[in-house]
């Protein structure tokens, strides 16, 4: 009894299905009242998942949750507010142009009369920001704010509404060093005053550094529940990452021949002044298979992106077989023998409302012989996409249908089909087998190797770990925009990387 | 098949819905609906002038109609195919002006010309807002629309009027001398029809300008379904990120849509001035610009649509002066309510098509 | 003599603004909600028909012009309804009413007064009346200036300090702009986007109605055809160019009516062509949408229904 009054939340036996895919399976979680409590694991977890059952947009299958003891139905975010839960979420959710009062007082606004009474608004701003230590100016603009000072107006927003229980997701992912330190101080006041943090990281430094007890997930379940004082980073890592490796994709030994790639100090600054990339160097060899791993949004999708000539970079160099390729446009980089297996194939890959004959040309739709002069050809165009379309096992191997039309599987097989038939110099390749069913993952996995033992130079990302050691040559890790060491996929332990991509371990190279 | 059927009928059951709810105007107003419908369909179909007029009607919606398609097709929205075609109109006619005394076919070849690139810098000029500022096409489109139509009116009046000249208008480029037709101009569909045996009436203004109409759906087809720029164009209407990562410039596909819609609508003066008036006459645009969004909408944005869609525009026009006469209260102003209404319709359309989903599962 | 002149000129200026600041401020309340509103046009046209058809009948324009406003409010709800509730393209919505409301007042008046378009002329007394401001119509310059207008022209007037406090300092002009602006953020905040746009966009009708009604039972005494003559355009111009603020809104109004009296003064007095006059608002409009005189940026969610992420 006295344990139970000891949590301020506990979810017992949650199991939330998407249509087939269960994204959490039996979730055990206690939160010790007054306490930090960190949720870790992969991206795809389960982590968010959990949470936004808790904060009240998704509901759950099956299991209860109880708040202070009591069980609670929250079935909106207005039930969980009014039980005193309170989300930040990683994007944050504020009107730019509006002042910090205005946003934080937002739907719950003090009026005197008709208006909104401005001067205890700000007052009670300036109250809530002293008590917590959340130093921000009221009258400030948001937009003109950085990122960190926005977050702390995401904060200030919930505890306005009176919440102490503090749910945040990924709360440092967006904030520079400086900032995360000023963060974990900022944390720790709310527990001493009383709060209840939540907090979903992947990092496992801030998470031994700043919580009280650890849940680790891994597959939508509940893979570990313990204090933090009994955890190390490499316990962490492994039972972040660490599994039986399903898929050990046969291949032989690489022959690599010349650099195709080589990439010198690449760098790349937003506008805001983040770094999404710090003095990136490596090259990639015709014949071998380079791949990148990391957390997903440590550099990787820019990389890539500048790579292909979707966006430029700050500074530095790339090269291909020696040629300096940094001012060619994306259509001239694929001329040279450069194809692109996008992250996001529905963004980048394909225009779903186009049939499979049309997607099969895009990037090359304007040379022969798949263009004339002035008409597209579509004889060639349609033999071409049959043959594709046979040789990569699309389904239904219609070419009029239209791309939407397709499964995941699919879909990713014409993009690989696509890709393949430039006879690349260089493969770049994002999350190939994301969303893809084990039929399609294999077939994909075969052809990269094909491709490889072929000549060409294989650059792959992936957010699944086994993917990347399976059927990379050499690997890189990359965190927080920097390379933190190369591993050899053979011999590395799963411990070993994972505290490398999580920032527990630095190698300089 | 069965996308096609669907195609088909929203934009059908719009048509109906707005018809019946017209004809409740009418009710309401104090008239038979049935007359109405009557009057409509007997003005059209009646006679040799019935079609003549529905056709002469339509080719400038033809023009607009694809103009706001093709610029549609790009992801963008033209309500500016008024300023355009009025900028065009009087560019054919000046260019008439100007070159009095050089061979007619040349200075209607020329004119065509000025039409189609005036119109198509008129187009363009918001597209490269848009390409280079993030303007809203929306917005500039209106203000080139005034813009045209003020700047068109100034140059009418003070410039290239006839002394005198209680219309505004400008001085003729085509005249009748001794019973013929001289000047720069393109022939009326009689005399394309005559040396087919065929006795298409003389005082019907149809012209060749329909057949160009014609042969712009073809064109609109072609270019943007079979060339690698129409690919070009509609990746990007589509999907811009996508579109850019197949080396695709949204900018500049930006531009040529815009640029491409406007010389579209600038061909409607072809029609007026080559092929009708043989002159600018201010104001003679009875709202192309604006009905285009409408046909285009209800022609799906496809040329053989928007040819259709054109055709039923014409028609209500043709009708109205029927309606206008033979019935006591109705004037031909239900008419521009009836077209409204369609337009309305066909933009709801989503609630049209979840309620046909939600009587299908029903049945099923 | 050539102080009356001026001081007339900017009465005169004032006269013309009025209907103009009426639908700026209404589109001003749509636009910051995130509806695009073009049919600024056809709802001051229905306000101006309405207005002078229904004085017609009761001869009372004060009951005209109340129904005006309410004729704004349901064009606008047909709008909103529309664009809010159907999600229709907002531009495509706005485009229909503005030719629906050619057509109607055509076809009503002739179904009522069997004309083709216009009302029967009002008796000068059946219009709204001019207004003279006790104390201000003492003052030498300042009588000449602001007493004496039509009541619409002093609710004009008042309006922008209104709208600016509304906008400014209460709970809906927050919500509104927040609305506008990031509505999954005013959503998680617990406001009702689809709400927040109805008031925006109906509130926007019956300003603009107003503003319609001005034209036929203030400034003259009658509905004709088409008889707004692109006023709701440019008052979306100056809306743009007083970028999206109830004072800049206003500033603007001012100048195009300064522009529209100097034209009316102008004509067959000065060798300018009036049309180089009118085409001022557009110009300007479109020298600061291209951003060569302070950039003019919408608010963000303009012209994109909101659909709630489907969870």
């Amino acid at each position: 009894m006295s344990e139970a009054t000891q949590n301020a939340v506990e979810m017992r036996g949650i199991t939330k299905r998407f249509g087939e895919v269960v994204a959490n399976r039996n979730l055990n979680i206690a939160v010790r009242d007054r306490s930090i409590h960190a949720i870790i694991g992969e991206n795809g977890a389960g982590k968010s998942t959990a949470m936004n059952i808790l904060y009240g947009f998704y509901n759950p299958d099956e299991g209860e949750i109880l708040i202070d003891g009591q069980p609670r139905v929250i079935r909106t975010p207005s039930d969980a507010i009014a039980l005193g839960l309170g989300m930040v979420h990683q994007h944050f959710m504020l009107v730019e142009p509006l002042s910090v009062t205005e946003n934080i007082i937002l739907g719950a606004e003090p009026t005197a009369g008709v208006a909104i009474d401005y001067k205890r608004a700000r007052q009670r701003v300036r109250e809530i920001s002293e008590q917590y230590g959340l130093r921000i100016d009221p009258e400030a603009r948001v937009g003109m704010l950085s990122v960190g000072q926005q977050q702390r107006v995401e904060i200030l927003k919930t505890l306005y509404r009176g919440a102490r229980i503090l749910i945040l997701d990924e709360p440092t992912a967006v904030l520079t060093p400086q900032e995360v330190g000023e963060m974990f101080a900022i944390l720790r006041g709310l527990r001493e005053q009383g709060k209840t943090i939540i907090i979903i990281t992947h990092k496992l430094q801030e998470v031994l550094a700043l919580s009280d007890n650890i849940t680790v997930m891994r597959d939508g379940e509940v893979v570990g529940n313990l204090p933090t004082a009994e955890a190390t980073a490499e316990g962490l890592a492994k039972m972040m990452v660490g599994r039986e490796v399903l898929l050990r994709v046969k291949k032989d030994e690489a022959r690599p021949r010349a650099a195709a790639l080589s990439v010198k100090n690449l760098t790349l600054r937003h506008a805001d002044g983040g770094t999404a990339l710090d003095d990136v160097s490596f090259e990639v060899r015709g014949g071998e298979t380079l791949g990148i791993a990391g957390v997903e949004g440590n550099g990787q999708t820019e990389l890539i992106e500048i790579l292909a000539g979707l966006r430029p970079s700050t500074s530095g160099e790339v090269r291909l077989e020696g040629q300096l390729i940094n001012a060619l446009d994306p259509h001239e980089r694929k001329r040279r023998g450069i194809a692109h297996i996008p992250e996001d194939r529905h963004r980048r890959g394909l225009l779903l409302s186009y049939d499979l004959a049309s997607n099969s040309i895009l990037g090359v739709h304007g040379d022969p012989p798949i263009s004339g002069a002035v008409l597209l050809n579509q004889k060639v165009i349609n033999a071409r996409a049959e043959r594709m379309v046979k040789e990569f096992d699309v389904r239904p191997p219609n070419i009029a249908l239209p791309a939407g039309a397709l499964s995941g599987g699919n879909q990713q097989k014409l993009i690989v089909a696509r890709e393949f038939d430039i006879k690349p110099k260089l493969l770049l390749v994002s999350q190939p087998t994301r969303g893809v069913d084990i039929g399609a993952t294999e077939f994909i996995h075969r052809k990269l190797i094909e491709l490889r033992d072929a000549g060409c130079a294989v650059l792959l990302v992936s957010a699944e770990l086994e993917e990347v050691l399976s059927l990379s040559d050499r690997v890189i890790v990359l965190y927080e925009g920097r390379i933190v060491g190369e591993v050899d996929p053979k011999t590395v332990g799963e411990e070993e990387i994972g505290l490398m991509m999580t920032g527990g371990a630095r190698q300089r190279l | 098949m069965k996308k096609l059927l669907e195609e088909l009928l929203f934009p059908l059951i719009a048509v109906v819905a707005a018809f019946l709810v017209g004809g409740i105007i009418v009710w309401l107003v104090g008239d038979s609906p049935l007359l109405v419908y009557e009057l409509f369909f007997s003005s059209v179909f009646g006679s040799t002038d019935g079609i003549g007029y529905t056709l002469f009607n339509a080719t400038p919606l033809i023009f607009t109609g694809l103009a706001v398609a093709v610029a549609f097709k790009c992801g963008l929205l033209n309500i500016g195919a008024e300023g355009q075609l009025t900028a065009a109109a009087f560019a054919t006619a000046w260019v008439g002006l100007m070159l009095p005394t050089w061979p007619a076919w040349i200075v209607v070849l020329l004119a065509a010309l000025a039409a189609i690139l005036v119109g198509g810098i008129w187009g363009g000029i918001p597209g490269v807002l848009k390409a280079r500022f993030g303007a809203h096409e929306v917005i500039t489109t209106i203000m080139m629309n005034f813009i045209a139509i003020a700047i068109v009116s100034y140059l009418t009046q003070y410039h290239y009027r006839r002394q005198g000249d209680p219309i505004l208008e400008t001085l003729p480029i085509a005249d009748v001398k001794d019973g013929v037709l001289t000047g720069p101009h393109i022939p009326r569909m009689h005399a394309l029809l005559a040396p087919l045996g065929i006795n298409f009436p003389e005082r019907l203004p149809l012209n060749l300008a329909f057949l160009l109409a014609i042969l712009a759906c073809v064109l609109v087809y072609v270019f943007l379904w079979k060339t690698k720029w129409g690919y070009e164009l509609r990746a990007v209407g589509i999907n811009p990120s996508a579109a850019e990562y197949g080396g695709i410039s949204v900018a500049r596909n930006t531009v040529l849509a815009m640029a491409l819609s406007g010389m579209l609508a600038g061909m409607v003066g072809i029609n007026e001035v080559l092929g009708y008036r043989y002159r600018y006459y201010d104001g003679f645009s009875a709202g192309y610009g604006f009905t285009g969004i409408a046909v285009a909408l209800l022609g799906r944005n496809h040329p053989v649509g928007v040819f259709f869609a054109a055709l039923l525009f014409g028609a209500l026009d043709r009708s109205k002066l029927f309606i206008d006469i033979f019935t006591d209260k109705i004037s031909k102003d239900w008419v521009v309510i009836l077209q409204a209404i369609i337009i309305l319709f066909v933009a709801c359309e989503a609630v049209f098509r979840g309620g046909a989903r939600r009587l299908m599962r029903g049945k099923v | 003599m050539r102080d009356i002149l001026n001081l007339s000129l900017l009465a005169s200026m004032i006269r013309l603004a009025t209907p103009l600041i009426l639908a700026s401020l209404g589109g001003l309340y749509s636009e910051r909600s995130g509806v695009i509103n073009i049919a600024l046009e056809g709802i001051m046209l229905a306000g101006a028909f309405t207005a002078a058809a229904v004085t017609v009948f009761t001869h009372n324009p004060w009951i005209g012009m109340l129904t005006a406003m309410i004729a704004g409010l349901l064009v606008a709800g047909i709008h909103a309804v529309a664009s809010i509730q159907f999600r229709a393209n907002q531009v495509v919505v706005g485009t229909a009413i503005n030719i629906l409301f050619v057509g109607v007042p055509a076809l009503v008046s002739g179904a009522l007064f069997e004309s083709t378009g216009s009302t029967p002329q009002l008796p000068r007394e059946q219009t709204l009346p001019d207004w003279n401001i006790p104390g201000i119509d003492r003052i030498p310059v300042l009588s000449q200036l602001l007493s004496g207008h039509k009541p619409i022209v002093y609710i004009a007037l008042l309006a922008v300090p209104v709208t600016y406090y509304v906008l400014f300092r209460t709970r809906f002009g927050l919500r509104l702009r927040a609305v506008g602006e990031n509505p999954e953020a005013a959503d998680t905040a617990g406001v009702s986007v689809a709400g927040m746009r109805y008031a925006g966009v109906l509130l926007s009708g019956v300003l603009a109605g107003l503003g319609g009604a001005y034209l036929s039972i203030g400034q003259n005494s009658l509905f004709t055809r088409n008889m707004t003559a692109g006023r709701g355009f440019i008052a979306l111009a100056a809306l743009i160019f007083g970028k999206w603020h109830p004072v800049g809104a206003f500033l603007a109004c001012l100048l195009f009516g300064m522009a529209d009296a100097i034209a009316i003064r102008m004509q067959g007095v000065v060798n300018i062509p009036v049309q180089f006059i009118q085409i001022i608002p557009y110009v300007l409009t479109l020298v600061v949408l291209a951003g060569f005189i302070g950039r003019a940026i919408p608010p963000r969610a303009i012209g994109e229904p909101y659909v709630k992420e489907s969870r």
